[in-house]
């Protein structure tokens, strides 16, 4: 990975406090994944920031290598990389992505 | 490219010995799978290391060759 899709990766969970890398954008995802996650974000009212990785091959490439992980969705709240589908949707599931929002303080509908 | 059910099987127990695996092939099409990983090497990791895990087990096939696996980790 070069540098600067580093530093672009970087400046984007430096200044979202809830980002979620994924395939198209909240409005249009382009794979059922990324729209599950979008769509579970919607749900708890978390003002997050879509990025659309299918815009930037380097940018697909790149945060796999970033996070270490291989499959996108990549979900990072303040800086902190949580986890893809599988995880997050068994965190939203079983309560525990609440817990996470509200120990980091972001702002979403709690009931 | 498509992947068989068993070879994602083998992956897994190579790397993962005492793992029980449920794997289901979702689509029928060899492309998405679900699979669910019992294993006590998981005790005491976090959810991210233990997906980890099983995607370091199939060595690089996921995100290529293996475009679907829902991976669902369990403490033994």
């Amino acid at each position: 990975m070069d540098d600067s899709t580093k530093n672009l990766i970087q400046s984007h969970i430096d200044t979202n406090e809830v980002c979620l890398f994924m395939k198209g954008t909240p409005e249009a995802p382009q794979c059922g994944f990324s729209m599950t996650i979008s769509n579970m974000l919607k749900i708890l009212e978390v003002n997050y920031k879509g990025i659309n990785v299918l815009e930037s091959q380097s940018l697909r490439e790149g945060i796999k290598e970033f996070s270490d992980w291989p499959t996108i969705p990549q979900v990072y709240i303040k800086g902190e990389f949580i986890g893809g589908c599988d995880i997050v949707k068994e965190m939203y599931e079983n309560g525990e992505l609440k817990k996470v929002l509200e120990n980091k303080e972001i702002n979403f509908k709690k009931n | 490219m498509a992947m068989d059910l068993k070879e994602i099987e083998t992956l897994i127990k190579e790397a993962i010995s005492d793992a029980v695996i449920e794997i289901q092939d979702l689509a029928g099409d060899g492309n998405h799978y679900s699979a669910t990983v019992t294993s006590k090497e998981f005790s005491g990791k976090s959810k991210i290391e233990q997906h980890k895990m099983v995607y370091n087990s199939l060595k690089g096939k996921m995100g290529n060759e293996l475009h679907a696996l829902a991976i669902k980790t369990k403490e033994q």
